[in-house]
């Protein structure tokens, strides 16, 4: 699938959190998302590099502007080379965390996204892709 | 570290976020609330969230807890200016905000925290 734009950012501090949510809105914008799918796809954002940070012990995320045809859209793909998650299953279900969140991250973002993967090695890392396409 | 204003207006406590919170900002601000309210014996607390683009769940349990703990001090928090996206994302990211009192903006919001004032002087000429 053809980019036209990608970015990478480093995710070590709630710092870059919010760098990631404004990098994120700039690339919807080019996109051109509309202002609530643009909402979506920053609070999933939010969501899922704060998992990064919180339970990946940082990573990165790289931000791609994608073409499909005449299709466009935003993906974004979250990398950690963290503890992993063991159960996968269990990790999507709202309400479930291991931290001291509220356990919506991950399937939040889910909801919030047209299409999402998720990979997860224990020992080697987690990476979380989602995309929202311009309806 | 930078701390976001609290306003003293009467017995309520205003709140305007305006900048993109990072999460030690939101826990900040919910213990100056806290011990803001104790300090001047607030009855309301109005936060003002207009300009705020997304409230992702830490946000959004940050005002849970804000509204929750402000009621067990005996005052009323009122969110007020929630965008109509971010309404929208909050409730398919599975947050209904329960616990939180909203209004439309300030002046609706201010009209509900006075409306409650109004109570309380009452009871307390009695």
């Amino acid at each position: 699938m053809p980019t036209t734009r990608t970015d990478r950012l480093d995710i070590r501090s709630s710092d870059d959190v919010v760098k990631v949510r404004q990098q994120t809105r700039t690339m919807a914008v080019e996109a051109g998302l509309s202002l609530v799918d643009q909402t979506k796809i920053i609070t999933a954002a939010s969501e899922l590099a704060r998992n990064t940070l919180d339970y990946g012990g940082g990573g990165e995320i790289c931000l791609e502007v994608i073409h499909d045809g005449s299709r466009r859209g935003l993906r974004l793909t979250f990398e950690d080379r963290g503890p992993g998650i063991a159960d996968l299953a269990q990790a999507m279900r709202d309400g479930f965390t291991t931290g001291s969140g509220l356990g919506l991250g991950l399937g939040g973002a889910k909801r919030l996204s047209n299409e999402f993967s998720i990979e997860s090695k224990l020992g080697i890392g987690t990476k979380v892709t989602i995309a929202r396409w311009k309806a | 570290m930078d701390r976001i204003p609290i306003l003293k207006l009467g017995h309520a406590l205003l709140v305007t976020i305006q900048v993109d919170m990072h999460d030690r900002l939101a826990t900040a601000l919910e213990e100056d609330l806290t011990s803001k309210i104790v300090a001047v014996g607030a009855k309301g607390v109005l936060i003002d969230i207009s300009a705020l683009e997304i409230v992702d769940s830490f946000m959004g349990r940050m005002l849970d807890n804000i509204a929750a703990v402000s009621r067990i001090l005996d005052a009323e928090t009122v969110v007020v200016g929630m965008r109509p996206a971010v309404a929208i994302t909050l409730v398919e990211l599975g947050l209904s905000l329960s616990g939180v009192k909203t209004a439309l903006n300030v002046e609706r919001g201010m009209a509900l925290i006075q409306s409650r004032l109004e109570e309380f002087n009452a009871d307390d000429e009695d």
